[in-house]
């Protein structure tokens, strides 16, 4: 059976709004990936506190009896589990599942998704933020930077899509 | 008026509450979109579903306006809103990188959450990449600071590069999305799918 999605647009008013939200409430936009750079440096300042101490890159987020997880990323994305679930559950999509096009394996779906997952963490911290914070909320800010994201993405994307074509269609 | 926690009207740790309450409304708007679907997501690069581009554009010219109009209105000090600072090169390196992640992987890491939310196996994969990838960066942070911090520009806003006001901008913004949403629909027709 068709399982079936909001309008487009309806949703991206509604993605709209809850942006806006954020800005009103919070004078800052939605995240995501920053919330997994906060959990990556508390799990390196646990296990290697030495190690964590000594970068330069760590110990701007652990010194000084900072708390990486106190972060309002952190919460925003535990939010985000919540409302997908909540979505899932309420549109009958709750299901474990490896999505993947019928003409290739499961197998070969989830070496390409960890593929994607390493490439996009790598490149959402060195382009500081994602589609949802570098991207989205850079644009509606007006940003440059949120501007220039959005085009690399997409048009990186479109570029090399046809290489990756066996995959999808 | 706003925006409230910066101007301290609300507290910083009411401040992660409302940051839940936000995250449910991303989550939930994105899941209804059917961001939680990486065929769904995919088909935008291959015209067969632009979802991706229907709900992205729409979402953010709808917060430009909303901003816009906010300001207007005084409800909220645009002064007072985080810009995404621009460091040139490593906002294109890093988009590029991103892009090439989307469509190897099929998400982002905010549709990959709210995919692994409803029980997608290929997202909580993609997230665990995603952890690996950050773990990478920081590690290799030495090596990468002094182009993660070349070609600095600051806070810039495009109306502020080009000359024009945010809502000239916003106008311009919406035009191209409209012309986009066009293409897309187009598109759809062009190159159907079965269901998936």
């Amino acid at each position: 059976m068709k399982t079936k999605y909001m309008n487009p647009y309806l949703a991206g008013v509604l993605l709209g709004m809850v942006l806006l939200m954020a800005f009103f409430f919070s004078g800052r936009g939605l995240g995501a990936s920053g919330a997994v750079k906060s959990v990556v440096v508390s799990a390196v300042d646990i296990v290697a506190p030495e190690h964590a101490a000594n970068s330069q890159y760590y110990a701007k987020y652990t010194g000084e009896g900072k708390s990486p997880m106190k972060s309002w990323l952190v919460f925003e994305m535990i939010g985000v589990l919540v409302g997908g679930f909540l979505s899932g559950a309420l549109s009958g999509r709750l299901k474990w599942k490896v999505e993947h096009f019928p003409g290739i394996t499961a197998n070969r779906r989830l070496i390409f998704a960890a593929m994607g997952g390493i490439l996009f963490g790598f490149g959402s911290q060195l382009g500081r933020g994602c589609t949802s914070g570098s991207a989205l909320t850079g644009m509606a800010s007006l940003s440059v930077a949120g501007f220039v994201s959005m085009m690399a993405i997409f048009g990186t994307a479109f570029a090399l899509a046809y290489f990756f074509r066996k995959n999808w269609i | 008026m706003g925006p409230l926690v910066p101007q301290e009207i609300i507290g910083a740790d009411w401040n992660l509450f409302i940051a839940f309450v936000i995250g449910i409304g991303f989550g939930f708007a994105l899941e209804q979109a059917g961001f939680s679907s990486s065929r769904k997501l995919a088909g935008m690069f291959y015209g067969y579903d632009t979802v991706v581009l229907k709900v992205f554009f729409t979402g953010a010219i709808t917060a430009m306006l909303g901003l816009l109009f906010f300001s207007l209105f005084g409800w909220i000090d645009l002064s007072l809103i985080y810009v995404n600072p621009t460091f040139l090169w490593s906002a294109i390196a890093g988009g590029a990188i991103m892009g090439a992640g989307f469509i190897i992987g099929g998400f982002c890491p905010g549709t990959s959450f709210c995919a692994a939310a409803i029980g997608k196996i290929d997202a909580m994969v993609f997230i665990g990449g995603i952890f690996l990838g950050i773990f990478f960066f920081a590690e290799g942070y030495p090596l990468l600071k002094d182009f993660y911090m070349a070609g600095s520009f600051g806070p810039l806003k495009v109306s502020d590069f080009l000359g024009i006001s945010g809502g000239v901008m916003t106008f311009l913004v919406i035009i191209a999305a409209l012309v986009m949403f066009k293409l897309g629909e187009l598109a759809e027709k062009k190159w159907p799918r079965e269901e998936y």
